[in-house]
């Protein structure tokens, strides 16, 4: 990084000066890893350094249960027989608040976009599907780790929660997360400005949540609703994270089985696996649908 | 025309031949030929719109060209689009930092983004940061910063892994002259002790001046591209101003004795020489008449652009609908 000659006043001969080596390693696999692990490393620091964002996600939640859940286990003290609505509601509303954390920490692109500092993640030698990739699994961790604290709930609401079910249900919430970030890139990545972006996240995650069974279960059901019900990709996320919590509530089986009915199709039970499956596979079209196009917008 | 390896056998900075860019019926580049020799400081002078941005961000691998080819550090900018980004360092006009990361952190992401190695990296972004004179403030939000001092990071930023060309978009825009001097101070000490090729834009004539070689660019095209001295030379003439005891006589004086034209107003005689400096005392000795007041002055840039575009740069800035960047930047 130094030169043995004088500088000469005539840039023309600079020639002779010595090559200082470039600093930046080539393109590969390797490159494109740690970008991912950049651009989601930056979205856990602007997760830890914004308190208020953390606090404000806890608000919804502890609304819908506390709140709503107690104002209308009046209405349904027959129909959900010896579990509690908030018990209940618990698996759906935690899908419910991840999904918007999951969705906004895709909004944050169309910030990044505003302030300019996405342009400096898209110039970098690396591919652009390795920073969409990194967002995608930023947003779900941060997310993922938001629902920590619902799970801190369980007990409150009885479900008697186990260290293997907390691994299941965060995993799943993981998964789901994704698959919504993934989602959100795609809705945002032609949106220049942050307040369009507001309403239109709004447009897509109350409809995809109210019809995910996350707040009812999905049987006898109109058959116009059943059918938007098992078209919405999120149903196949809620369903495994009750299924799982609802594996140790203390309730009779009858109440168990009324409030968290399998999922079929055409009679068929849809295996939970199968479920998962089908929300990863979706998440990772998302991803793909994303990267193109904003290779198209940028 | 200069073929690749046509200056000395050394393969251009940046090397561009028939470059056009269209959006629908607009087109912003319109047939662009350059060489950059490795180490030079080349600016490219023209109003907003001219297609310096759109020029800049084809060589950048941000845009691609509609016709024509551009190789930058000996890379293809459409073919070898990741090689170019390797050896490249952009300051764009606007801000593209993370407001509410330390300035520290915001390089350190770019030397991770970047593949910068770890061995080399904390006496890298020391030598940046101090550099810009950042170092002591590598802890603060880059949100508490002044517009220079983003500025100034930016180009830390840009330099942090060492790149062949750095491209510097209007890097001076909008900031107050002290900064301005500044940051020139940057760029003369990087072309002495980096070998880096800079490109850069601007709209401010007298930063113009600082470069090696300057294309003017208007409505998409180079109309001149030489050394400032030669663009100069290229219009010609000199300026003379005169005010003497008896200013309508000594007019017929001129045009008698040494066949020149002499304009008159309230503030004397102009007449236009090829060597100003060299005809004085002829002029001042050979008039006969006493001579009050008498100065000679060399063609500026301005006079460069009116003369190949027939309106200054003013005048081209404040079309309709266009702010003078002149004025917002004495505020």
């Amino acid at each position: 990084m130094t030169t043995t000659t004088p500088p000469p006043s005539e840039a023309p001969e600079a020639a002779d000066r010595p090559v200082v080596p470039v600093l930046v390693a080539h393109a590969g696999l390797r490159r494109d890893l740690q970008a991912v692990k950049v651009v989601m490393h930056r979205e856990l620091i602007r997760f830890a350094q914004d308190r208020l964002r953390f606090l404000s996600a806890l608000v919804q939640p502890v609304l819908f249960l506390f709140v709503l859940g107690t104002g209308l286990s009046s209405l349904t003290d027959r129909s959900t027989g010896d579990v509690d609505l908030q018990t209940f509601m618990y698996p759906g509303i935690m899908a419910t608040s991840t999904m918007f954390t999951a969705v906004f920490a895709a909004v944050s692109i169309v910030w990044d976009r505003e302030f300019g500092f996405l342009r400096e993640m898209l110039v970098a030698p690396v591919r652009r599907s390795s920073i969409i990739l990194g967002k995608a699994l930023g947003g779900a961790l941060v997310a993922t780790l938001q629902s920590v604290v619902i799970l801190l709930l369980a007990p409150v609401v009885g479900v008697s929660m186990t260290p293997v079910l907390a691994l299941i249900i965060l995993g799943e919430v993981f998964l789901l997360s994704f698959t919504l970030t993934s989602l959100g890139l795609v809705v945002v990545a032609r949106i220049q400005q942050i307040q369009t972006v507001m309403g239109i996240m709004q447009m897509v995650v109350l409809p995809l949540s109210f019809l995910s069974g996350a707040l009812y279960p999905v049987t006898d059901l109109p058959s116009w609703l059943t059918f938007l019900v098992k078209i919405n990709p999120v149903t196949y996320a809620v369903n495994p994270v009750r299924t799982a919590a609802f594996s140790r509530v203390d309730a009779s089986p009858a109440a168990l089985d009324a409030l968290n009915p399998p999922l079929t199709w055409w009679g068929w039970e849809v295996p939970i696996l199968l479920q998962l499956g089908l929300v990863a596979v979706l998440g990772v079209v998302f991803l793909r649908v994303a990267v193109r196009q904003f290779k198209t917008v940028e | 025309m200069q073929t690749t390896h046509g200056i000395g056998g050394v393969e251009p900075a940046v090397h561009v031949r028939g470059l056009v860019k269209r959006y629908g019926d607009l087109t912003a580049v319109d047939g662009i030929d350059l060489d950059i020799t490795p180490g030079e400081t080349f600016g490219f002078l023209g109003p907003n719109g001219a297609g310096k941005s759109t020029t800049i961000s084809i060589l950048c691998t941000l845009a691609r060209p509609t016709e024509g080819a551009a190789r930058v550090a000996g890379h293809d900018v459409v073919t070898e689009r990741d090689e170019v980004r390797r050896h490249i360092g952009l300051v764009f006009q606007d801000t593209t930092l993370d407001q509410y990361l330390t300035a520290e952190r915001n390089l350190r992401f770019h030397a991770e983004l970047y593949g910068v190695p770890k061995d080399v990296l904390d006496a890298r972004l020391r030598k940046v940061l101090e550099m810009v004179g950042l170092w002591e403030r590598r802890s603060s939000k880059v949100q508490n910063f002044s517009g220079g001092m983003k500025r100034r990071l930016e180009i830390a930023r840009g330099l942090l892994h060492s790149p062949r060309v750095l491209f510097l978009d209007e890097p001076t825009v909008g900031l107050d002259p002290q900064t301005r001097l500044s940051i020139w101070g940057y760029i003369d000490e990087l072309r002495q002790s980096e070998n880096i090729t800079i490109f850069l834009t601007t709209h401010y004539m007298d930063e113009a001046e600082n470069c090696d070689r300057i294309a003017i660019m208007d409505a998409g095209r180079v109309i001149a591209l030489d050394t400032p001295v030669g663009l100069k030379a290229s219009i010609g003439t000199d300026t003379i101003r005169l005010r003497t005891a008896d200013d309508l006589a000594a007019a017929g004086l001129l045009r008698d004795r040494f066949g020149l034209e002499p304009t008159a107003d309230p503030e004397g005689l102009t007449v236009n020489v090829a060597d100003g400096e060299a005809f004085v005392p002829t002029l001042v000795t050979g008039l006969g008449l006493a001579v009050t007041s008498i100065s000679v002055s060399r063609p500026t840039l301005d006079d460069v652009f009116l003369s190949y575009t027939g309106r200054t740069i003013r005048d081209a800035e404040t079309g309709p609908g266009m702010v003078n960047p002149f004025a917002q930047s004495r505020r």
